[in-house]
């Protein structure tokens, strides 16, 4: 018979190299992408990319016009996204403690969260774009918006909650009124968390495709007017990947590319800000 | 219960009852406390101690479901009246709690924060009450060159001797504590412990602690309370060498608890 320690031993080898073979799986399929991307994407990008617009089929081009455009509506809607989110979220940390507002608000909060992006796209559509009888920047940017808040709802929520209850009393007992303590202690104590929150939403919209087919579309030449149609590097990508044009297809590969790696930089960004914060507290 | 002779009480409980949602964790509490002197809550957890001091400072009002009937006058007012100014009670009534809890900024703002709500002073009278209230702390020598780095950068000893500075900076006349060493190293709590004693001779000074011979040494009069009733109250010396109930021996002896 063998002991109990034996046995535990060989159950957690097991554990061990049933978990180990789940990271390979999963870490298999990430380089593979990360792979491919770059051996595609790599050979595509030049300064082109950064100084052409994009261009029609069998001649130069770049992508100067969709990179401005997803850096202006990815601006915009984190701009109008963000002090939303964050008041939502401080609301819903801190004052909805009693009444049934801030459950209700909490329950919508999660199912935006979790909406497919494509029906955000839709709604704009319905509620601006038809409206104004034509696709827009703003309409993207809205859409962007619309993503964000959720997000940015959410990780303020957490945030807050993670700061211990006693700092709160601690403010409380020198005689400070709730918004002083908000303001002053308990944002300031969540401060990196909600700052990481918001790069990962800034990271998710700038992916983003279907909310802007519904709303920005596409403009094939340079244009800063948030109330034209606006080029952005998803649906960029998205039409030009699908083309038959060989040119074509190595841009969609450079703008794939381009995503990937600004989304990489935010992660990795806001991964080093939240360790830095949570070493000097 | 034999009450000591308290001729100059600060505050004074009278028929004191606590209540978290339906159970009672407080009954009938009546007790003196001495102006300029230790006061020690002593008894096992969950015996009242922390929710007694918290009455104090009105702290319960921040969570829903826990309320307090009964009478604690300070100054001839009554501290439970609905009608009474939760902040000036609190400028009045500092608290210290048990784990540091320094705000996420610099030293100097720290100890400015609290006394920014009552006073506005000019950027001299400020520093100079910065360097009053940490010189009374005993941590002035300690962070006199490094004001402006983050409170939250401290060892634990320091930042509760930051906490003990922040309330006092305030000004008030009672300082509440609730098991202020219970997170600390020994060497800390020998730093507090005479700080403490050092203290009173200003503040009115009530203090919760599980470490019996700490109430010992450094408090006037101690209360032992058990699941919610104050079991005996009376001069330290007193409850500690000549116990007047059975209940009180067996707890300071350690033969329970």
């Amino acid at each position: 018979m063998l002991t109990l320690y034996t046995r535990r031993r060989i159950t957690n080898a097991v554990g061990l190299t049933v978990s180990m073979f789940a990271m390979a799986f999963g870490l298999f399929w990430l380089c593979w992408i990360l792979i491919t991307l770059l051996g595609h994407g790599l050979p595509a990008l030049d300064a082109a990319v950064f100084s052409k617009m994009t261009p029609p089929p069998g001649s130069d081009g770049g992508l100067l016009n969709a990179i401005a455009g997803t850096l202006m509506m990815s601006l915009l809607g984190t701009l109008i996204g963000t002090p939303i989110g964050i008041l939502a979220g401080t609301y819903l940390a801190e004052f909805g403690q009693r009444g049934w507002l801030a459950p209700i608000t909490r329950f919508i909060n999660d199912i935006l969260l979790s909406a497919p992006s494509i029906v955000i796209g839709l709604f704009v559509y319905e509620v601006y774009v038809v409206h104004v009888k034509h696709f827009s920047g703003w309409a993207g940017a809205l859409a962007l918006a619309i993503i964000v808040i959720p997000i940015v709802i959410r990780t303020t929520e957490n945030m807050l909650r993670l700061v211990p209850n006693t700092l709160r009393e601690a403010a409380a007992a020198l005689g400070a009124p709730q918004w002083k303590i908000v303001n002053f202690v308990t944002l300031r104590a969540a401060r990196a968390g909600i700052i990481t929150g918001v790069m990962l939403a800034i990271a998710r919209i700038s992916g983003e495709t279907a909310p802007l087919l519904f709303t920005a579309l596409n403009n094939q030449f340079w244009s800063a007017d948030m109330n034209n149609p606006l080029a952005n590097l998803p649906v960029v990508i998205f039409q030009f990947a699908m083309s038959p044009y060989e040119d074509w297809q190595h841009l969609a590969w450079a703008g794939a590319l381009l995503i990937t790696l600004s989304v990489l930089t935010l992660n990795i960004l806001a991964r080093v800000l939240f360790r830095q914060s949570a070493t000097t507290h | 219960m034999n009450a000591p002779q308290i001729t100059n009480p600060k505050l004074i409980v009278r028929d004191l009852n606590f209540f978290y949602g339906n159970y009672r964790a407080l009954k009938d509490i009546n007790l003196d406390i001495a102006e300029k002197m230790v006061t020690a809550f002593i008894g096992p957890s969950g015996c009242g101690k922390s929710t007694l001091l918290r009455t104090f400072n009105r702290m319960y009002q921040l969570y829903p479901k826990q309320k307090a009937t009964g009478q604690i006058m300070l100054d001839g007012g009554n501290v439970l009246d609905p009608k009474q100014d939760l902040n000036m009670l609190r400028a009045k009534i500092g608290m210290v709690f048990q784990k540091p809890t320094p705000f996420p900024m610099s030293i100097y703002d720290n100890i400015a924060f609290g006394v920014k709500l009552y006073e506005n002073l000019s950027r001299n009278e400020m520093d100079e009450r910065v360097e009053w209230a940490l010189k009374k702390a005993a941590l002035w020598a300690e962070v006199s060159d490094k004001l402006k780095q983050s409170g939250t950068s401290l060892s634990g000893g320091q930042q509760q001797r930051l906490c003990i500075a922040r309330a006092i900076a305030v000004k008030p006349q009672v300082l509440l504590l609730d098991e202020p060493t219970s997170a600390l190293d020994p060497i800390s709590t020998a730093h507090i412990e005479k700080l403490i004693d050092e203290l009173k001779k200003d503040f009115t000074i009530v203090i919760v602690t599980h470490n019996m011979q700490q109430a010992a040494r450094i408090s006037d009069f101690t209360a032992y309370m058990y699941l919610g009733d104050l079991i005996e109250f009376g001069d330290t010396s007193t409850v500690f060498t000549n116990p007047k109930r059975k209940e009180t021996e067996d707890y300071i002896t350690g033969r329970f608890g």
